[in-house]
């Protein structure tokens, strides 16, 4: 009964318990944190281009934006710049290992009811770099399923995940609509 | 030595009932680990309600041996959430997430293209030949949850198969030599 084996299995037991326990305390520490996070963006130039379609061609890259191009299998492309000022500083708690923020635009076509294509995201490690102010042009090609861009209106929504350093993430977003894309391809 | 000797007198005196107790105990703890199993399974409605983290394209948030908590809704699936999907013809899921989402208006069917945090290129050189974007019936769960660390024991028995024989000989001489 008080063998080593026994007693090493006893101690084993109880400190993987107590580990759970407090790693489950942590998470749910998170339920209590007060959060009000704010965000702005606004949208600079933006050109519209017909790509050609995605699987293969070479998307026509316009820096003069008085250019039409029309081609036969193409879906619409735009070229946008942003400028995003946001404060996510208090959704930091002291479980949190990072926050996931990325701007996605949203707008519904014909075909489909939504479409989300992310623009920019950024991971935030601290809480000091959690409130921020950056003019970039979009990370990732803004491709529609289709020519239905002309005149679009849509959102732009930041959303962030909470990544905590145990336990459950959380997730949440501002939408911010009034956006709309020009009538003609530039 | 003493210990030894002591283990094998132990195995010597065994009796058939004991034997037959101990083996039921055994069968019982093995039934009742794989009634949780399947519970979680059925709770959390995916197919592995856990998964280890096998590669870094997640970091700094998750690394390799970090486990995760999946979950499988009805909800339509939505830009930014932690995937985990399996491409038609490897075995081995991949935990990345939805950067694009286009769902159809008439039939709520989804295409969705991921990206790994830590990676520069999305996923499509992962996806199987011709494949432009994951559906509904790819992705296997949400990851809702996370422990750090904790995958590690998974991943040096499964790298390293020797230590899973190691491992389970002991335990099976533990409840051999054991004397209740």
């Amino acid at each position: 009964m008080h063998s080593f084996g026994y007693r090493a299995n006893a101690l084993l037991t109880f400190a993987v318990t107590i580990l759970a326990f407090i790693c489950a305390i942590a998470s749910f520490s998170d339920n209590f944190s007060k959060q009000t996070p704010s965000a702005q963006i606004q949208l600079f130039r933006s050109l519209i281009l017909l790509d050609s379609d995605v699987c293969g061609g070479k998307p026509v890259k316009i820096l003069n934006i008085n250019w039409f191009q029309k081609q036969p299998h193409g879906n619409d492309e735009v070229s946008l710049t942003l400028n995003i000022t946001a404060d996510l500083q208090s959704l930091y708690t002291w479980n949190t290992k990072q926050v996931f923020a990325f701007v996605a635009a949203e707008y519904e076509t014909s075909k489909n009811s939504l479409n989300q294509v992310s623009l920019w995201d950024a991971i935030i490690p601290e809480k000091e770099h959690a409130k921020f102010w950056i003019q970039i042009s979009n990370k990732y090609r803004f491709i529609d399923q289709g020519h239905n861009l002309r005149g679009k209106d849509f959102n732009l929504t930041l959303h962030w995940h909470v990544m905590p350093k145990t336990g459950k993430m959380f997730a949440d977003k501002i939408v911010m609509s009034g956006y709309r894309l020009p009538d003609a391809y530039r | 030595m003493g210990y030894i000797g002591e283990t094998v007198d132990s195995i010597k005196s065994i009796k058939i009932r004991q034997l037959l107790t101990q083996a039921v105990t055994l069968g019982m703890i093995v039934t009742s680990a794989l009634i949780i199993w399947k519970a979680l399974m059925c709770v959390t409605g995916t197919e592995s309600p856990v998964v280890v983290v096998l590669s870094g394209s997640m970091e700094p948030g998750f690394k390799r041996g970090d486990i995760l908590f999946l979950h499988m809704t009805k909800e339509p699936i939505r830009a930014g959430e932690i995937v985990v999907f399996s491409v038609d013809g490897r075995e081995i899921p991949i935990v990345h997430r939805a950067i694009k989402v286009h769902e159809r208006k008439n039939t709520k069917e989804v295409d969705v293209l991921t990206k790994g945090d830590n990676n520069d290129i999305d996923d499509i050189g992962l996806y199987a030949e011709g494949q432009m974007w994951l559906h509904r019936h790819h992705i296997m769960g949400r990851a809702v949850g996370f422990l750090p660390y904790v995958g590690w024991v998974t991943i040096i028995m499964t790298e390293k198969p020797i230590i899973k024989y190691i491992l389970i000989g002991a335990l099976g001489l533990l409840v051999i030599t054991s004397k209740d």
